[in-house]
């Protein structure tokens, strides 16, 4: 076989567990990174010739653990190594073994291996960057792209994470339920971030972007399978799944922000959005709903609407009432006003949103979102005002690119104010009807 | 007679795998669809989510919903064939060219399991 492109699936999907076992061994970071690099490289090496073993995990595993033990031996003794025929032959012999490896740590191991990328020590961007490089296994390079950085910065951004990690106390012996339902939950949050970094587009490439929400709903997915009974892990995975799957619809052919309401939901994909709605119906079933199950369900009835006006607005309501009591917070009333809004009318959500001003001060969606219900208001000066603020805050060209139309739409309907009064009502209903976040 | 060809994989490595390798391979599969209707024997396909999409009720009395697939494996169904074979040795033939969409020399596995009956009236199955 002169294709290997094979094998590196089977090295990526074996990554977690290995990289866990291999952690929980020699409890240090860089030994468990260089002791999978090592297996890797044999692997590429021998399965070709021998083809793949049954367990690849614990192949990696033991062939990896066997190098770094040796390893050590050698630097302590300052002998060399034994030469590779001879070590290639250990690893057929103890093939057999590998398969009766020790199964049962595996969960913990992974969930080890994820929890010590998220030390509370780290600020968060370094555990979003510890996770792809230790995890997912992404070189410096792609990571550094990700995050607009040079790779010298990230590689030192990597390291210092590290150090950090191997002064800080990692608990090695298996948790108990309380303190791994705890793990999950950081975790968790850590997965979520990730994917917000790739959908919200704080700069960068949107294929890059695009590349970290996938890694994101792969971790949830590896979430998941180690805990295939937890509602809020199958609530995490349904949100990441029905969110991308707009991906191709967010953006028009020049990189403009498309709303949801304006999105073409053709290109929605409907694969993704089949398997968040079974997540999140799976996951409600459970009676145990939490903050990720309930953004889901919102992201859910979006999902379903054929078209924007079919949209069930009050069940959009309820379901951010529910997120406001679980986790009070501006940005979740200034995302419900907008279903307000559709309900009740501008006035209704301006007033709503009103009394957050102090709070989203610096949130570009804030005014994003104030300005478009002063332009439904007919109150066009004050809805410029917040438009400029909403420019300024912008995180993307293509935030500030969309709130630049808002506003020639603005002046053409300033203008339109001296033309017949048809033209005037023409363009009073081609004015976008809310929801300044994208979709 | 009417074989089943179940596909198992791992789902960890079909997930590891990169967005162009997936679609090349959905290319194969519709190919190899392609030529199996044009021979008149294809009867059904069908490619299964995650099983973290699974339930299992299990129990006499069936009261016992459980999250998750029947059986923890390291190699889980991901899809099925349909397709009528005169003998178990066109069957094999046609697993074998099924793998060969998967490319599968991992630890993926074909099982033919031959149809005692079926019904293939299917309400609605999204397309490729």
């Amino acid at each position: 076989m002169t294709d290997l492109s094979w094998i590196d699936p089977l090295l990526s999907a074996a990554r977690p567990q290995a990289m866990g076992a291999l952690l929980r061994y020699f409890r240090d970071l860089d030994t468990a990174e260089e002791a999978f690099q090592e297996a890797c490289l044999r692997a590429v090496r021998r399965w070709p010739v021998n083809g793949p073993p049954r367990d690849p995990a614990a192949w990696l595993i033991l062939v990896g653990r066997n190098y770094a033990l040796d390893e050590v031996r050698r630097r302590s003794r300052h002998e060399s190594l034994p030469d590779e025929a001879a070590i290639s032959h250990t690893e057929d012999a103890e093939m057999e073994m590998a398969e009766r490896l020790d199964n049962s740590h595996y969960r913990d191991d992974i969930l080890r291996l994820l929890f010590v990328c998220c030390h509370p020590e780290l600020p968060v961007t370094q555990q979003i960057a510890l996770a792809l490089r230790i995890v997912s296994g992404l070189t410096v390079k792609e990571i550094a792209r990700a995050f607009l950085v040079s790779e010298s910065a990230m590689e030192q951004r990597i390291t210092r994470a590290k150090r950090r990690i191997a002064a800080a106390d990692v608990p090695f012996e298996a948790p108990g339920p309380q303190a791994r339902a705890e793990r999950v939950a950081t975790v968790s949050a850590m997965i979520y971030l990730l994917f917000n970094e790739g959908y919200a587009a704080s700069g960068g490439e949107s294929h890059v972007r695009a590349a970290l929400c996938e890694e994101a709903i792969r971790l949830a997915r590896l979430l998941l399978r180690l805990f295939p009974g937890e509602p809020e892990v199958m609530g995490l995975t349904a949100l990441l799944l029905l969110q991308h799957a707009r991906l191709d619809a967010r953006l028009d052919a020049s990189g403009n922000i498309v709303l949801l309401e304006d999105q073409d939901r053709g290109l929605w994909n409907r694969e993704m959005i089949a398997e968040g709605l079974v997540l999140t119906e799976k996951a409600l079933r459970h009676g145990r709903p939490g903050p990720y199950q309930v953004q889901a369900a919102i992201a859910a009835v979006h999902a379903q609407a054929a078209r924007p006006e079919d949209t069930a607005w009050a069940e959009i309501d309820r379901l951010y009432a529910m997120l406001e009591t679980m986790q009070p917070s501006p940005v979740v009333t200034l995302n419900r006003a907008v279903a307000v809004a559709k309900l009740r009318g501008p006035e209704a959500a301006l007033q709503m949103i009103e009394p957050l001003a102090a709070k989203l001060s610096g949130y570009f969606h804030f005014f994003g979102v104030k300005g478009a219900l002063l332009m439904q208001l007919d109150r066009p000066d004050e809805a410029r005002v917040a438009f400029d603020k909403a420019i300024a805050l912008a995180n993307t060209p293509a935030e500030a690119a969309h709130i630049r139309m808002h506003i020639e739409r603005l002046l053409e309907r300033h203008a339109a104010r001296s033309a017949p009064p048809s033209a005037a009502a023409q363009a009073t209903t081609a004015l976008p009807t809310g929801r300044g976040s994208a979709g | 007679m009417l074989y089943s060809v179940l596909i198992y994989a791992s789902e960890a490595v079909a997930a590891a795998r990169s967005r162009q390798d997936d679609e090349a391979l959905l290319a194969r599969h519709l190919a190899l669809q392609r030529e199996l209707a044009a021979e008149g024997r294809l009867g059904a396909v069908v490619r299964l989510m995650p099983t973290t999409t699974a339930t299992t009720v299990r129990g006499t009395n069936q009261s016992m919903v459980i999250d998750g697939p029947f059986i923890e494996t390291k190699e889980q169904l991901l899809g099925l064939y349909l397709v009528e074979c005169a003998t178990l040795e066109e069957a094999i033939e046609t697993a074998r060219r099924i793998g060969q969409c998967c490319r599968t020399p991992d630890s993926g596995a074909l099982e033919i399991r031959p149809v005692s009956w079926s019904r293939l009236d299917v309400p609605r199955g999204e397309a490729p």
